[in-house]
């Protein structure tokens, strides 16, 4: 039970994107579409898996002082393979993202997972955080993704959503739109967490008075 | 003149934060306060320019020479992490003062993915040498350049009136966002 809680700390407690803003470069920059957002994500997801698995089965080999080269490397190197994968089998999508599938080796969420968590705890742990993480990066990114694509292309994956008279407001593709969209999305979050705590607050009071009352 | 383009093109039109969205992660982290984010913009021009000019020697002297472009993505990262861990240890024997304006913010420069991703770019855009270096210069200036104009707006949004629910990322977002659509309207400069 304790090891489920691993797996959906990242989707909910923790997301990388919305709770923790960690990985905000490509959040930004590949979310023009959803299909993008999925596509970083499950990209970004096996790397994150595969370094946490080796970085904790290695915790105990890699010296102190020279662990953050040491997780820079195996980073790296998982980094080339997916490069790699995604140059030969989906060369339309690698067009796409570019210049950010190398630079998913500086992405923050990774070398925060390596150095928080796996670094400390055991193989089966990191592999699952990395999936929560991973997971929880995905759906953020693919979310944000849809919320440009239907509103600067009136389009989700492709799939034409508004009505034919639905004039797309192209800045929400472009650069300003991306900070927009983030900004307002987490704003909006933010909203309901205060909003739920101020319910909890309220019914806390509400039975404080209660108890108040009893003892009178 | 192709280096005026590229120079014009990296500062304003193809600004690394604003359009690009690389090194975020410090642009938000960073720009707190003026002076901190003119260290910062300072140390990434510094790395920026020279991670070009080097990455750009083994790439063309090693990688290229011996059919080892697959190892681009290691070898570059270990470059960025190596030159900013040198160009700390000769900053602190060179100037105390600016190692100690610095400080903190060298480190924070190697996972800047702005600095990978020049050298990347540069490798992508087959530029040569003095474009490459002029290239990451101009990156660096125009990281500079916005994150200084982000702290200012921080600093006043700092003493005025936000509502609860957009404090603190939120409304750096939405300013980044302002700050990006007039950075498009240079992009009629060239």
């Amino acid at each position: 039970m304790k090891r489920i809680k691993y797996f959906t700390n990242g989707i909910l407690d923790e997301n990388p994107v919305f709770r923790l803003v960690l990985g905000t470069c490509p959040t930004l920059a590949i979310t023009t579409a959803a299909m993008n957002g999925i596509a970083m994500g499950v990209a970004t997801t096996f790397v994150l898996i595969c370094s946490n698995l080796v970085i904790s089965a290695l915790r105990k080999v890699i010296p102190d002082n020279v662990r953050i080269p040491a997780f820079v490397v195996i980073i790296a190197s998982f980094v080339t393979i997916v490069d790699m994968m995604m140059h030969a089998f989906t060369p339309a999508m690698y067009k796409t993202l570019g210049i950010y599938i190398p630079l998913i080796v500086v992405n923050c969420i990774i070398m925060g997972r390596a150095e928080g968590f796996a670094y400390s705890h055991g193989v089966v742990d990191s592999i699952l955080d990395g999936a929560g993480m991973g997971v929880g990066f995905t759906i953020a990114d693919t979310f944000i993704g849809c919320v440009r694509e239907l509103l600067g292309a009136g389009t989700i994956f492709g799939v034409h959503i508004m009505s034919a008279g639905y004039q797309p407001a192209l800045i929400f593709i472009l650069a300003p739109g991306a900070f927009l969209t983030y900004g307002i999305l987490m704003a909006i979050l933010n909203q309901i967490g205060i909003s739920r705590k101020r319910a909890k607050a309220k019914e806390e009071e509400k039975i404080a008075a209660g108890s108040e009352v009893v003892t009178e | 003149m192709r280096i005026f383009t590229i120079l014009i093109a990296g500062v304003f039109v193809n600004n690394f934060l604003l359009s690009k969205f690389l090194g975020i992660c410090s642009f938000l982290g960073v720009s707190k306060k003026v002076d901190t984010s003119i260290g910062m913009g300072i140390a990434v021009i510094f790395v920026m320019t020279l991670a070009s000019a080097i990455t750009y020697i083994i790439q063309y002297g090693i990688l290229t020479r011996f059919g080892l472009e697959y190892l681009q993505t290691i070898a570059f990262i270990l470059v960025v992490a190596a030159l900013v861990q040198l160009v700390e240890m000769f900053i602190k024997k060179s100037s105390m003062s600016l190692y100690q304006a610095l400080g903190i913010y060298l480190p924070l420069i190697t996972t800047n993915c702005a600095v990978l991703g020049v050298c990347t770019l540069n490798i992508q855009n087959s530029y040569n040498f003095i474009e490459s270096v002029v290239n990451g210069a101009a990156g660096g200036i125009g990281y500079t350049l916005a994150i200084i104009l982000m702290a200012a707006i921080r600093e006043r949004a700092e003493v005025s009136d936000v509502p609860e629910a957009l404090q603190g990322f939120p409304i750096t977002m939405i300013a980044a966002s302002l700050m990006a659509i007039s950075f498009l309207g240079f992009s009629g400069m060239l």
